[in-house]
């Protein structure tokens, strides 16, 4: 079926089974690879973008289920006065290692801090322990959102 | 800094990637300039070789700094670069690094011989003299351009932050960069003093930074070329089983859906994507022949290993005479250990990118490998190994997987695309994409491993006998690199066992090698990650035996191990080991253990604190980790390495175990192997102890001690020894 997506503020068709979650649509049909796929379940949030501003995990969501809202990826952050603040953090404390998780920490982060500017220990447990990392690099995402945190007050 | 996601050093792509760089010369080491253009491009006019060909620089200054090893999050792709632009005297913004291809002749790894490959936390240290000595040519070159070009003398030449300078005359690398391609190539550089570093033991950014926050970082996953298939696979439900028969009907009739071909290992569905691939895969049915499968569970497994336990083994190492001493002893411990089969479950689920055309194959790949997988790729496709080019890419996580033996995945991407091809007019260009539960299902695991530890004190409380049992399946035998198993002893399977740092005067260690149909393979820090474990609990159980301070116990036994004895000695001084730790709060017991282990020559203590709550549900609060791993040339790396690498194994302590029932492998995705989420990641403080000793590896020394210092914290608390993995108190 051909679909019409809001990603990024751009409108995009696809050409698509029915079923096709929103991230191989993101990935294979529109060639957008920096969300990425890591578990197809939702368990390890590296397919996190957000639609119509909460996170939510692309890989179990039709992309059909998105027509008519508003998706935001990783490749909008640069663009996004909460997301150069996430990013800039993350540069600066050297969070990443292997980085494939790390688009979906920041837009996990992003969405934390968005409707929460500055958040707890606690709140950021909450928010971010749907996102696997394997590297490990929780003690900089966590330090890093604190430092987002306060560059936006 | 660092725009470009991802260079690879082929020249098209190369100057693809950076958009028409002009390239002014290429510097090698050694030989001459043709060479060099030839090992880094190919592209150059000349077939010779060259060695040490790392460092370009571009008439618009930019410095590319070639990389033989991967950059899996270990930080090569910064600390290799850094090593260049010390000796360059670069500017660290102009500092652009590209994988190098697989050529094992320039990009061997010195630690291995002819062989190319990452691996056992060698990238930084065998590239020490060789990167800074690349760098130091370079620099040298440059100064003699301008030193021509002004009419001085080389020796009053200056090189700061990227400028080459004489009194109040400038040029940047990039305006001398066609004139020094004309010098000579010194044979001999001298390399810097340390009181001149300008990067070393200093924090740099690293250079994936930008590519890793922005989603421009490409992996193998985001691959797409013209004309390319995704496949995905049905693999066997169990090891040893084949394909009787399949019917590729309704796989077929899936839209997108290209061709379905068998191979040896299953079946594999080609698709436009990977949904499209991935649906018809599943409509496949196929016949598995199991007549030759393993059924066996993982229980039956253990209880054979229980069983050789109590048998003598190849002997690994023999110092005086347990038997006698054990004994003689007037106190007595045996002690019996399990460790599970473990996944290495990086974030990227394995995938390779294989374009083959006749005589020919190009292979896109997060490599670790290079040598074994380009043998491995041209034996099954019927080539010389020279015709198979392989392109680096970000590895999104390895932990030892991506550097497999028999290079399983690759292999199987590279048949699939021969039986396409062979269908299809001799091209084919196809990403293989493991889903999250093939990765898992088809894993090499961690071997599952049975100790048993006996050991003895004299009246005095000391150590007299010690007796190590190790029994388990080898990594090395039946793999290329067999020729390393050598009487018996796959050195793998002992490791941090043979090398026991504590003086006890009656030593044994013994291997019974087991045989089973599980693939098996490194999982980071490999023999280190169980005879940490069985070691350093034992010797906290000989301490509290002998009613002695565990760090105390620990030091007078090394006297004959300064290193050792010093990341011990800073590690129980930062973590205030003297003093009392803080009362849990009502139900709760709390704990703090230690525990010390050398791997790859690094040195690592770590002290953990555990709050065990009345449910028996335990948290890590806080762990302090001491490293020696001589000169730290990137403390920030060697810091995020020890964090990283203590999360990694505290994932396996807390969760981490893969089980068979009748041969099938019950764990499938993180559901049903937990891994380390943010809320149980303690507070990590790392210190490094100050060395001038030449540097080794961080990438898995972080790894091995995290567990038996959590373990120990629990047995401080509850006065339980667990010894069964992973970490169970309910």
């Amino acid at each position: 079926m051909m679909i019409t997506l809001n990603v990024n503020g751009k409108m995009a068709q696809a050409d698509v089974a029915s079923d096709t979650p929103l991230l191989w649509v993101l990935r294979d049909t529109l060639g957008m690879t920096g969300t990425k796929y890591g578990c197809g379940m939702a368990l390890c949030g590296a397919c996190t973008v957000h639609i119509d501003g909460y996170a939510a995990r692309s890989c179990i969501t039709p992309a059909a289920s998105a027509i008519g809202k508003k998706i935001t990826t990783i490749e909008a952050m640069e663009h996004d006065p909460v997301g150069q603040k996430v990013q800039q953090a993350w540069q600066k404390l050297n969070v990443v290692q292997c980085g494939y998780c790390q688009s979906g920490q920041i837009m996990s982060a992003v969405a934390l801090l968005k409707s929460k500017p500055a958040p707890s220990d606690a709140d950021i447990d909450g928010a971010m322990s749907g996102n696997i990392c394997r590297c490990a690099t929780y003690t900089r995402i966590r330090a890093a959102i604190h430092d987002a945190a306060k560059t936006l007050a | 800094m660092n725009d470009l996601a991802i260079v690879n050093v082929s020249r098209r792509t190369f100057l693809k990637a950076s958009a028409g760089l002009a390239l002014g010369f290429y510097l090698p080491l050694g030989y001459g300039r043709r060479n060099a253009m030839a090992a880094a491009g190919g592209t150059a006019g000349t077939a010779a070789f060259a060695p040490n060909a790392f460092v370009r620089i571009g008439t618009d200054n930019t410095v590319t700094v070639i990389v033989k090893h991967v950059e899996m999050g270990q930080g090569t792709y910064t600390g290799l670069p850094t090593l260049v632009a010390e000796e360059l005297d670069a500017a660290w913004d102009q500092i652009h690094p590209a994988g190098a291809p697989a050529d094992a002749k320039l990009y061997n790894n010195l630690f291995w011989g002819p062989m190319q490959g990452t691996g056992g936390s060698t990238a930084l240290a065998n590239s020490f003299e060789q990167m800074r000595k690349a760098g130091a040519a370079a620099r040298a070159m440059l100064v003699a351009a301008a030193a021509k070009r002004w009419n001085v003398a080389p020796a009053d030449v200056r090189v700061s932050a990227g400028i080459v300078s004489h009194g109040d005359r400038h040029a940047t690398f990039g305006e001398l960069a066609e004139a020094a391609a004309r010098e000579a190539v010194p044979t001999d550089v001298k390399l810097k003093q340390p009181k001149d570093y300008i990067y070393f033991g200093k924090f740099v950014p690293r250079t994936d930074n930008v590519a890793k926050t922005t989603g421009r970082a490409i992996y193998t996953q985001d691959i797409r070329l013209p004309g390319m298939l995704t496949a995905v696979m049905l693999h066997p439900p169990r090891f040893g089983a084949t394909v009787r028969g399949f019917d590729a009907q309704a796989a077929k009739a899936v839209a997108g859906v290209a061709d379905v071909v068998q191979i040896p290992n299953g079946v594999a569905v080609l698709a436009n994507d990977f949904w499209s691939a991935k649906k018809g895969r599943d409509a496949l049915h196929v016949d598995w022949d199991e007549s030759a499968a393993f059924t066996r569970s993982t229980d039956d497994i253990i209880r054979d290993y229980r069983k050789l336990a109590e048998k003598p083994g190849a002997v690994a190492r023999q110092d005086g005479s347990f038997e006698t001493a054990y004994k003689k002893a007037a106190t007595r411990i045996e002690a019996v250990y399990e460790f599970p089969f473990l996944a290495h479950a990086a974030m990227e689920p394995m995938n390779c990118v294989v374009r083959v055309a006749p005589g020919h194959c190009e292979v896109w790949n997060g490599e670790q490998f290079q040598t074994v997988d380009q043998a491995s790729i041209a034996r099954v496709l019927g080539l010389p190994p020279d015709k198979v080019a392989i392109h680096m890419l970000y590895a999104g996580g390895s932990f030892g997987r991506r550097a497999n033996p028999h290079s399983d995945y690759p292999v199987e991407a590279a048949i699939i695309a021969k039986a396409y091809a062979q269908r299809h007019g001799g091209h084919a260009t196809v990403k293989l994409v493991w889903a999250r539960e093939d990765d898992m299902r088809r894993d090499y695991y961690r071997p599952l491993y049975v100790h048993r530890l006996r050991a003895g004190l004299d009246a005095q409380g000391h150590a007299v006998a010690w007796e190590h049992r190790i029994v388990g399946q080898s990594i090395l035998a039946g793999s290329p690199l067999q020729a390393m198993v050598k009487h018996g002893i796959d050195p793998t399977s002992v490791e941090g066992a043979v090398d026991l740092p504590y003086a006890i005067p009656n030593l044994s260690v013994e291997l019974n090698t087991t045989q089973l149909p599980v693939p098996v393979q490194w999982w980071r820090s490999v023999g280190h990650t169980h005879t940490a474990y069985s070691t350093e609990t034992m010797i906290d159980e000989l301490a509290a035996t002998a009613k002695a301070d565990p760090v105390a116990f620990r030091r007078q036994l090394l006297a004959a191990h300064p290193r050792h004895a010093g990341v011990l000695k800073l590690a129980a001084d930062k973590a205030g080991w003297s003093t009392p730790l803080a009362p849990g709060r009502n139900g709760e017991k709390r704990g703090r253990g230690v525990a010390l282990h050398k791997s790859f020559n690094t040195y690592v203590a770590q002290v953990a604190e555990v709050t065990v709550g009345g449910d028996g549900r335990f948290k890590v609060d806080r762990v302090v980790c001491a490293v020696d791993c001589g000169f730290a040339v990137n403390p920030d790396m060697i810091r995020a390495q020890m964090e990283g690498g203590l999360g990694y194994g505290l994932a396996a302590a807390l969760y981490g175990k893969i089980t068979l029932r009748n041969g099938v492998i019950e764990q499938s995705n993180f559901d049903g192997y937990p891994v380390l989420r943010i809320n149980e990641m303690p507070a990590v403080e790392v210190y490094i102890v100050p060395s001038t000793e030449k540097p080794t590896g961080v990438g898995e020394p972080g790894t091995p001690p995290i567990t038996p210092a959590v373990a120990n914290a629990i047995a401080a608390a509850t006065g339980r020894r667990l010894r069964t993995l992973p970490l169970v108190l309910t």
